[in-house]
């Protein structure tokens, strides 16, 4: 059994005119010491899903309608476990692309990490605070017994992110929620960053969960991946599905916009045509029609179903109905 | 060898903050051949945007000189400097969406220049800008619509027809792909390849995707902290990076791969980009270098070439001394 499991996840948010779609049937799911990657394009749906798992939707506007997050099997959709007790910052933490925003400008570091611990643990201000300033040593801040005491404006991008990660990981989390988490920083300090998130991990057996637009650090980071478009999971499987047999026309879309660096290799980037739809208004049939190459004539105005494609690779996609196998060997395995 | 479009000979700019000085542009020289795309890379504040600025008389330059076509550009841009030389170079900015005014439609915004610039007939404007809306990959229903209609691959593709209607020589895209995603860069990477062969364009591409600009560049520059670190062609530097900076960048960009992601070395990497304020003496580089010997802390390393082959790599390194 997967340690966190969603499955068919709709959200809704309410705005003039009618409502935005922003999640229409998102499913995915994290063993424990693993980690899971959800790419997409912006407005896709990536946010939307996991802080609908948070609690983190406001509501109104937004409305979770569908679906299921289970923690251990246990219920948690919306944040909350059986018996009303929060799941946020205790089993699930979360950190996200601009650490600015969600930390207190007018609160020292070292209070900020505190806090969760203070709260949730029970600890006394003191024992909080040589908490703090391990966790700081742990994601190797220098100097962290002076650092704990200075303001989040003192820190550079890269520490601030070190930061949020030493207060997500203050109450030992079975899993940890990063939403860009290095979207906004330089390539040097992302490598610094993820390096760490993957030594915790090892630490502590945590599950990440990682959004991320980035197949390069989906490469380096993924056990198992979901692809989002439009608000759907399209693929999901292994890393390896996903990059050496990938099995939806929008990923293998993704793979060749982008430059591969093999030596010798002359490579031409083939863009993919288009934009995606507009979630206000989505379009009957599959999500991705406007802009597939191997769009047919179904594909209009009924929506793909999810194909099994291997065992645990699964596509959101009519070319592998039955009746299309040939043409799939002829698109797939070229 | 081709006489350079732009020669740039120990560029600074400095800027004065409170008793301090921040040299973000130091001692840079770099020349560009026509038609050729060099890309600029380095750590966020190492100075690219400021030396690309520079070069367009944005921001007004602390000490050395720029010949474009072999003629010096003022020190100090007149109104007049603008009006001539807005013809020649050109902007493109990173950001899509705060960089076009939201009062303006997409025809207002990129017929905008030849009002300013030129002496042609509303007609004629009006026909120029049809033309480059096709240019770019939009249609003439586009024309009334403002830049909220439209999507960051569509607005950034307004923001590159802005910049080529005067028909540049040559033009700094600062950034011109980053805030796009995956699916769109390639969009605009192939318009611009596409600009500069079939208009014969000059360009430095600054971005912070190594991949991309290695696919786009002809030539690769390393930027840390205001000074150029190592210069080459693309493909020889991302494969065989010389600098011990390079070298970081390099190995810290993530490849598309798991199986290469599964058998990478991990860098080392340590510290990060000091401040502008406190500059080292010595390589600036020093503090976070795995290399860094005694006289590394003392004299700071001039740019010389150290390999002549098809690639005349250009390193500033005492390692290569
Ligand atoms: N107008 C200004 N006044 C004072 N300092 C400035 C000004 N413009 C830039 N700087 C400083 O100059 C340095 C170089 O900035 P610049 O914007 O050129 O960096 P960059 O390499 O383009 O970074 P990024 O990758 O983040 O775009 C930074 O330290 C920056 O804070
Ligand atoms: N509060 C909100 N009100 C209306 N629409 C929203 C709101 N939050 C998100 N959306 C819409 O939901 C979709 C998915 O957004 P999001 O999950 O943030 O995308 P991403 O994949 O970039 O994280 C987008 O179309 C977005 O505009
Ligand atoms: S269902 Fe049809 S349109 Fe959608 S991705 Fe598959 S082939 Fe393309
Ligand atoms: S000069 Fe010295 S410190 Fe600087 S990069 Fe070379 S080896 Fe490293
Ligand atoms: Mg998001
Ligand atoms: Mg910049």
């Amino acid at each position: 059994m997967a340690l966190l499991e969603v499955s068919d996840l709709h959200v809704e948010f309410a705005v003039q005119g009618g409502s935005v779609q922003a999640v229409r049937g998102a499913s995915f799911s994290v063993n424990e010491g693993e980690t899971l990657a959800i790419v997409g394009e912006s407005g896709c749906g990536k946010t939307v899903s996991v802080q609908s798992v948070m609690g983190l939707i406001q509501t109104p506007p937004g409305r979770i309608t569908r679906g299921t997050a289970k923690l251990r099997g246990q219920d948690i959709l919306g944040g909350v476990a059986a018996g009303g007790r929060e799941i946020r910052g205790t089993d699930i933490a979360m950190i996200f692309q601009d650490p600015m925003s969600s930390l207190n400008p007018t609160m020292t570091v070292g209070a900020q990490i505190a806090e969760p611990l203070i709260v949730h643990r029970g600890y006394s201000h003191r024992q909080a605070m040589r908490r703090a300033q391990e966790l700081l040593e742990m994601t190797l801040i220098p100097d962290a017994a002076s650092r704990i005491n200075e303001y989040p404006f003192e820190f550079s991008g890269g520490m601030l992110q070190r930061s949020m990660i030493a207060m997500a990981i203050a109450c030992e989390p079975s899993v940890l929620i990063a939403d860009e988490p290095t979207t906004a920083l330089d390539v040097t300090i992302q490598s610094q960053i993820l390096d760490l998130m993957v030594d915790l991990q090892r630490t502590n057996n945590m599950a990440i969960v990682l959004i991320t637009h980035d197949l390069g650090v989906v490469a380096r980071m993924a056990n198992d991946v979901a692809v989002m478009y439009a608000g759907e999971v399209v693929e999901r499987g292994t890393v390896d599905d996903i990059f050496y047999r990938s099995a939806h026309p929008y990923t293998l879309g993704l793979k060749s916009a982008m430059p591969t660096n093999r030596q010798g290799a002359v490579q031409k980037l083939t863009p993919i045509e288009g934009a995606p739809p507009d979630l206000f208004d989505p379009p009957p049939g599959c999500g991705y029609y406007t802009r597939c190459p191997y769009a047919m004539e179904v594909c209009e105005a009924t929506p793909p179903i999810v194909f099994d494609v291997d065992r645990a690779h699964q596509s959101r996609c009519w070319l592998h109905h039955k009746d299309c196998l040939q043409q799939v060997t002829q698109i797939y395995r070229p | 060898m081709n006489k350079p479009l732009i020669d740039i000979r120990n560029l600074s700019k400095h800027f004065d903050r409170g008793r301090h000085k921040i040299h973000a542009v130091d001692d840079v020289s770099l020349s560009i051949e026509a038609g050729e795309i060099v890309g600029l890379v380095g750590e966020s504040g190492s100075g690219k945007s400021t030396l690309g600025r520079t070069l367009l008389g944005l921001d007004r330059k602390t000490a050395g000189e720029i010949f474009y076509k072999g003629s010096k550009l003022p020190a100090v841009y007149r109104a007049k400097d603008f009006r001539r030389y807005a013809r020649s170079m050109q902007m493109i900015f990173q950001d899509p969406y705060s960089s076009l005014n939201p009062r303006m439609t997409a025809g207002e915004i990129i017929g905008e220049a030849l009002r300013l610039h030129s002496d042609l007939s509303k007609a004629n404007i009006a026909n120029r800008t049809e033309e480059w809306l096709v240019k770019v990959g939009l249609n003439i229903d586009h024309l009334g619509r403002y830049p909220h209609e439209f999507s960051g691959g569509q607005r950034q593709r307004i923001g590159i027809a802005r910049a080529l209607i005067l028909e540049p020589d040559f033009v700094v895209c600062d950034e011109p792909i980053s805030a796009l995603d995956v699916s769109v860069q390639a969009q605009i990477v192939d318009l611009l390849g596409e600009l500069k062969r079939s208009l014969g364009l000059t360009l430095l591409f600054i971005a912070h995707d190594l991949s991309m600009v290695r696919y786009v560049s002809d030539r690769m520059a390393v930027m840390y902290l205001g000074s150029l670190v190592e210069i080459g062609r693309s493909d020889r530097v991302f494969f065989d990076p010389k600098h011990p900076y390079t070298e970081l960048l390099i190995g810290s960009n993530p490849e598309p791969d798991p199986s290469r992601e599964r058998s990478r070395q991990k860098m080392h990497s340590i510290g990060e980009i000091p401040s502008q304020l406190d500059i080292p003496a010595g390589c600036r580089f020093a503090n976070r270098c795995p290399h860094a010997m005694a006289v590394c802390h003392d004299v700071n390393p001039a740019l010389r070439m150290v390999s002549h082959e098809d690639d005349e790599r250009l390193v500033a390194c005492h390692l290569y001394e």
